[in-house]
């Protein structure tokens, strides 16, 4: 009896329970996962696969040829990133901070209209704003005639100096509901305590959002950001649907999950590598985790919390 | 009998004879990137071999051509493909019979019928070994609207001058996109930019054979000069050609909106459907009266068959059929554009892809220059040549800096020109 007490029995009941789960994740999450970093650290030599350590990861950052449009597809990558952290999180809070404003009328209608491009598909998405931005048959030249802005009208897409962030605004577009309802609901957890003795003070209206709103949803900020980053790091779709596996015009939007895709599956005349494509996979992991460990060490451990 | 068990009988029963009724038929599934001929092979192609050929049922199944080659290759690893593989020219079906893939088909009866051009695209190196049987080439040149010329008041030029001074003069008359295309796509640039006109620079199959032996270089002015051309086109191609997309293209040309279409072949028997205007063609304009015209002759279409079909006797069948003339026919006119590249005689009835078949003729033939061998290593010489098409019609790389990068990208990993 007493040596029951001592060592309490085994919980089968929570193996039994999580190993659906874990088998699943398993087979489809982390099995493919750690394949694809083993893949990475062979080539193929006459329809034979050797082992060649880190040579594939030589030659991505190493030669020219395929170190150039690395660079190329991470600096897109984070021009995608920053044009999000730029223009999505700040119109995302903003909006949350105009509809959680209790005289605000049809509220409930405008949070929905917002938010429902984000469950759109890309390729409809994408599909939708290349016929948008049609030079050819686009509504966008002749809006912007009815109101005597033609001059500013470009083939935006065809350009290479507008089409990523013309590809960067359109994800924009379609995802910025999501930090709007995020920071909604921060924003209605906020005790009406506080700001009514913030109003007592005499701290209302603006400098009430910059004084006591904001400090008490930076941590919902900060899981977006990095929620943002991971998504644009690993975003493909929108600018496969738009623009198509070579990124064009001249890969001004190839980013790194185009440049993995052309690479492990080939493209038209090009055959597909999958040991180059697995490096280039695990680079792609590799940036995501220092990121997130970046986030994690350096920001989320340091930010207050507050405890109502 | 319980009620339980006579269910099971019955369950039984029909399982059998369902058994024996697939067991007469063998279907054979084909993989395809043509799924814009759906309708020609569900009406055409398919009833006319099922009536010839009781017990073999077809089942066509193609994929968007983009994305064939992924597809493809990723069913046949996983052992999912069908049993007949639509096969692209060189490289990628090569690679295909190399990995086993790809069955050695070279003594088919079928095969007596094609010539060794024929063939080239689909035997190994040596031309020793035949793993597809050719089905059909791509002939390159210009489509143009018959009424716009005659409006503008122009005719078919046959030197650059006259076609230059064509473009001008609907340019200068304001109702139609002299030409349409766009740089959207990239493809279309090279493919029927490029490789359509260049063949009369580096005179066809000449200057691409030198090449692959690399005794011409890409900076040689025959390579250089198509370049030149091209950048020239750009004030033609209507406003916002850079964001113009293939579909765009064959839109504006077949709604009248452009006079001249930069053209593969295979447009044939979608603009016949599309537009209600007659058409005319001719091909790429030389650089002096008189000089040989050269065309883009492309091998583009072949059919072979899977490795591992379960059902190697029908596949041959089918596989000998498509080598007959019966079905050279029934292809030829049911996909004008599409042209056999099997020697047995065959007689076309649409006027415009007659027009394209008789330039073989007049003309000499060559095929695209980056297909065979040239885009075997990275970077590919065919992708880099769309993108460096695309950047000398917007003028952002001069066509001598092109000429250079793709010759620096060949010589990285190409042999006979290092």
């Amino acid at each position: 009896m007493s040596k029951s007490a001592s060592k309490p029995k085994f919980r089968w009941h929570i193996v039994v329970f999580l190993a659906p789960a874990v088998l699943v994740y398993t087979a489809v999450m982390i099995y493919p996962l750690f394949n694809t970093l083993r893949l990475s650290l062979f080539t193929e030599i006459d329809q034979e696969r050797v082992y060649v350590g880190l040579q594939n990861f030589r030659t991505l950052f190493g030669q020219s040829v395929w170190s150039d449009q690395f660079w190329n597809a991470l600096g897109n990558n984070f021009w995608f990133f920053v044009i999000h952290m730029l223009v999505q999180n700040p119109i995302g809070i903003a909006l949350a901070a105009v509809l959680s404003h209790p005289k605000l009328r049809f509220a409930s209608f405008y949070r929905s209209a917002i938010f429902i491009p984000t469950i759109l598909s890309f390729v409809i998405v994408g599909f939708a704003w290349k016929l948008i931005l049609s030079p050819i048959w686009g509504i966008a030249p002749g809006m912007l005639d009815a109101v005597g802005l033609k001059s500013l009208y470009a083939p935006w897409l065809g350009k290479q100096e507008y089409a990523l962030t013309t590809l960067a605004l359109v994800s924009v577009w379609q995802f910025v509901g999501i930090p709007m309802m995020l920071i909604y609901a921060a924003l209605l957890s906020i005790p009406d305590e506080i700001l009514e003795a913030a109003e007592v003070e005499g701290i209302t209206g603006w400098s009430a959002f910059w004084k006591i709103k904001l400090p008490l949803i930076l941590p919902s900020i900060g899981i977006i950001s990095i929620l943002t980053f991971v998504a644009n790091f690993n975003a493909f779709d929108l600018i496969y649907a738009a623009q198509g596996a070579l990124a064009g015009p001249d890969f001004s939007t190839d980013i790194l999950g185009t440049f993995m895709y052309r690479t492990f599956f080939g493209f038209q005349l090009q055959l597909g590598d999958p040991h180059m494509g697995s490096a280039i996979a695990s680079a792609m992991f590799a940036i995501i985790l220092i990121g997130v460990c970046l986030y994690l060490f350096g920001i989320q451990s340091r930010m207050r919390r507050y405890q109502f | 009998m319980t009620t339980q068990t006579k269910l099971i009988a019955a369950l039984m029963a029909g399982t059998l004879m369902a058994g024996t009724a697939s067991a007469q038929d063998v279907t054979l599934t084909i993989e395809s990137w043509r799924n814009d001929d759906l309708a020609i092979w569900q009406d055409k192609i398919i009833p006319a071999f099922e009536a010839a050929h009781p017990g073999i049922k077809l089942n066509f199944t193609p994929s968007a051509p983009a994305e064939y080659n992924a597809v493809l290759n990723s069913k046949l690893d996983a052992g999912s493909a069908g049993d007949i593989i639509t096969c692209r020219p060189f490289d990628a079906s090569q690679a295909l019979f190399e990995a086993g893939h790809l069955a050695d088909i070279s003594d088919l009866d079928g095969m007596a019928n094609f010539s060794p051009v024929a063939k080239s695209g689909w035997s190994t190196d040596d031309a020793a070994t035949q793993y597809c049987v050719p089905m059909a080439s791509v002939i390159h040149g210009f489509i143009y609207n018959k009424d716009a010329f005659e409006e503008v008041g122009i005719e078919e030029p046959t030197t650059e001058a006259e076609f230059f001074a064509a473009l001008e003069a609907i340019k200068q008359d304001g109702n139609y996109i002299p030409m349409a295309m766009g740089t959207n796509d990239q493809w279309e640039a090279a493919t029927m930019g490029y490789n359509n006109i260049g063949p009369n620079y580096w005179k066809g199959e000449e200057g691409r054979l030198a090449l692959l032996a690399g005794d011409q270089k890409l900076t040689d002015e025959a390579w250089v000069a198509p370049y030149r051309q091209l950048a020239k086109w750009a004030p033609y191609l209507g406003d916002g050609y850079e964001a113009q997309t293939y579909p765009d293209s064959q839109n504006i040309f077949t709604l009248g909106r452009a006079a001249i279409y930069p053209a593969g072949s295979w447009e044939i028997s979608g603009f016949n459907g599309l537009a209600d205007f007659e058409m005319g063609a001719f091909y790429p304009p030389v650089q002096a009266a008189g000089d040989t015209c050269y065309i883009s002759d492309h091998t583009d279409i072949g059919i072979g068959m899977n490795a591992a079909t379960p059902n190697p006797e029908a596949a041959q069948t089918f596989l000998n059929w498509v080598g007959s003339s019966e079905f050279a026919t029934i292809f030829a006119n049911a996909l004008p554009g599409f042209f056999p590249l099997s020697s047995g005689p065959v007689t076309l009835e649409d006027p415009l892809a007659q027009e394209f078949i008789s330039w073989r003729g007049e003309c000499e033939s060559s095929i695209r220059s980056t297909y065979q061998i040239l885009s075997r290593g990275t970077p590919n010489l065919e992708n880099e040549t769309w993108n460096a098409s695309v950047a000398v019609i917007k003028g952002e790389e001069t066509p001598e800096d092109a000429g250079a990068r793709l010759q620096n990208g060949l010589s990285s990993w190409y042999a006979p020109h290092q």
